[in-house]
């Protein structure tokens, strides 16, 4: 308990105004985040269950939840492989370029999601520019699931890197010098002493890349070819729904990537709670 | 650090820990083989076009007007989430009420939910016939299939930015100078104008310029909601897609070179008034 002092409540609004300002804040966020959450959910089962099941049954919805699922398997994975090297690399190690590289590492948050799938059109689709090779050689990327992935790797390319490379950063290298001397190799060093330190903020880089890989609709868009049941991702069968005026449908698959989007956040803020990681402000 | 490393560097090489060369040259093809080279496709692809070519469509009439509307809209957007930001990131730092934590959980909710999921929802809300928009529409105020709907849902996406760019900040800032504010006999709006505001506006810059450039490039919650009507609420990443099923691969990468140009530029000047304010304050 704080002892209130005069100056402590002149620095401070009256109670009224701070009620005021809560209300006036939980209202805007009751309007601008909970009633489109509440909206997926209660339009999903607004026919009752029997449609909701039936919608996510379907072969073609099944298809495009084994597609994302798969995606997010062969990319995030990707990323994560990287993330480690980009920051074993930038935390370890002082060398120029330095600011160059973390610059371009984050480059992919400022492409628009369009832009990131137009680029992949441009290098692979028939017009691009190894199109026709590919061709030749029966290789088929864009309106196809290595387009997806790639897609996918470009859009969530920072997140694993960014997570870590703060908290790499402020752990310093005197745990790995130390086990170093003790004799240890560099592969020890890094499984017994580097990722022990560093697990749950690669946990938390991990989550945030998985979120948005499954729920990546742009770029994929623009690369997939809409194909049902070959190139559809959960997004991508939302808005098919959605466009054929099949809203039950469309809500259902959506309320599959909502709870995705709740599971994410209740473990993300556990881990923040737990293990007191930040939360950024670009994802 | 560099004091640390040069001495390091006297006694010992300066390259204790293994693993530069892998995990450097790994990250470095890694970025170049998913970013680099597929960005670069879209320079080549523009010089390639010619300059009369690349101005007729990326100048085009109905370009120029979806520069307008994404542009006008992800200002407006960044506006809202400014004032509303700041409001929230205020009431979770300053305040104590019931349900806090799971509220400021929830304000991530726009980097976990799938675009294309807060597009119908939002959508389904605000329809003539939805949950908010039978209120408004005999009030003659349309929001779905009109620019403010465009913006309603970059007000969604942008709000995080805002509240994670300001919230670390204000929590930083010591009850002290407020204190000594109102010792010196502030009133608390002129303690707020003068010593707060002042503190946090670069944080909200930064927030707000975030919230604009995510704005721009936004696809999957703006075209469930704008109706897409060519001239009137054709956002320009849409006019990309266009293109690019009308196979009019040129018009796309003017497009696009001229959005990505934009971007970058925004996010330029937001690097160079920042590195110009640390230099002011000597930081």
């Amino acid at each position: 308990m704080k002892r209130q002092s005069p100056s402590t409540e002149s620095s401070t609004e009256s109670r009224t105004a701070q009620i005021l300002l809560i209300a006036l804040a939980l209202a805007f966020l009751a309007f601008f985040l909970m009633l489109p959450l509440i909206a997926v959910f209660s339009e999903a089962l607004k026919q009752g269950l029997a449609p909701f099941l039936d919608a996510v049954s379907n072969p073609d919805a099944l298809s495009a939840i084994r597609l994302t699922l798969i995606i997010a398997a062969i990319s995030v994975p990707l990323n994560m492989v990287f993330g480690l090297a980009a920051s074993w690399a930038i935390t370890k190690f002082s060398f120029p370029g330095k600011n160059l590289l973390l610059t371009l590492i984050d480059l992919p948050f400022s492409v628009s999601p369009v832009v990131s799938g137009l680029i992949f059109v441009l290098l692979f689709g028939a017009q691009g520019l190894l199109g026709p090779w590919l061709s030749a050689h029966g290789l088929k990327i864009i309106f196809a699931v290595p387009g997806i992935i790639l897609a996918t790797v470009f859009i969530t390319f920072p997140f694993v890197a960014r997570e870590l490379i703060p908290l790499m950063m402020e752990q310093g290298k005197d745990d790995e010098e130390a086990a170093l001397s003790l004799g240890a190799s560099g592969w020890q060093t890094f499984w017994h002493v580097t990722l022990p330190n560093i697990r749950w903020g690669l946990l938390y880089g991990v989550l945030l890349c998985n979120a948005r890989a499954m729920g990546e609709f742009g770029a994929v868009s623009v690369v997939s070819g809409h194909i049902r049941g070959e190139t559809n991702t959960m997004p991508l069968h939302v808005e098919i729904l959605y466009n054929e005026y099949d809203f039950v449908g469309a809500f259902a698959v959506a309320s599959l990537l909502a709870a995705l989007a709740l599971v994410t956040l209740v473990l993300k803020t556990v881990l923040e709670w737990r293990f007191d990681l930040h939360s950024g402000a670009r994802h | 650090m560099p004091s640390m490393t040069t001495r390091k560097a006297r006694w010992r090489a300066p390259s204790v820990l293994p693993g530069f060369g892998l995990t450097f040259g790994f990250s470095l093809a890694w970025l170049s083989l998913i970013v680099l080279i597929p960005l670069s496709t879209l320079f080549l692809k523009s010089a390639g076009m010619g300059w009369q070519a690349f101005v007729d469509v990326g100048f085009s009439e109905r370009a120029l007007t979806a520069y307008r509307l994404s542009f006008g809209t992800a200002i407006a957007a960044a506006f809202v989430n400014a004032v509303f930001g700041l409001l929230v990131a205020w009431v979770l730092v300053r305040y104590e009420f019931p349900g806090k934590r799971v509220i400021s959980a929830l304000v991530d909710l726009p980097f976990a939910l799938p675009t294309a999921v807060a597009g119908i929802a939002l959508t389904a809300l605000y329809a003539p016939s939805g949950w908010v928009g039978q209120y408004l529409d005999p009030l003659g105020i349309k929001v779905a299939f009109t620019p403010i709907g465009i913006t309603v849902a970059l007000v969604f996406i942008g709000l995080p930015f805002v509240v994670r760019s300001v919230e670390p900040v204000l929590a930083d800032l010591g009850k002290d100078v407020e204190e000594a504010a109102a010792t010196l006999g502030a009133s608390r709006a002129q303690t707020f104008a003068r010593v707060i505001f002042p503190a946090i506006l670069p944080a909200l810059f930064t927030g707000f310029a975030l919230a604009f450039a995510r704005g721009v490039g936004e696809y999957g919650s703006v075209i469930f909601i704008s109706g897409n009507m060519p001239g009137r609420t054709e956002i320009a990443p849409l006019l990309i897609v266009t293109q690019l099923e009308q196979y009019n691969y040129n018009g796309a990468t003017a497009i696009a070179m001229v959005m990505m140009l934009v971007s970058f530029a925004v996010l330029f000047t937001l690097n160079a008034l920042q590195s110009i304010r640390r230099r002011r304050l000597g930081a």
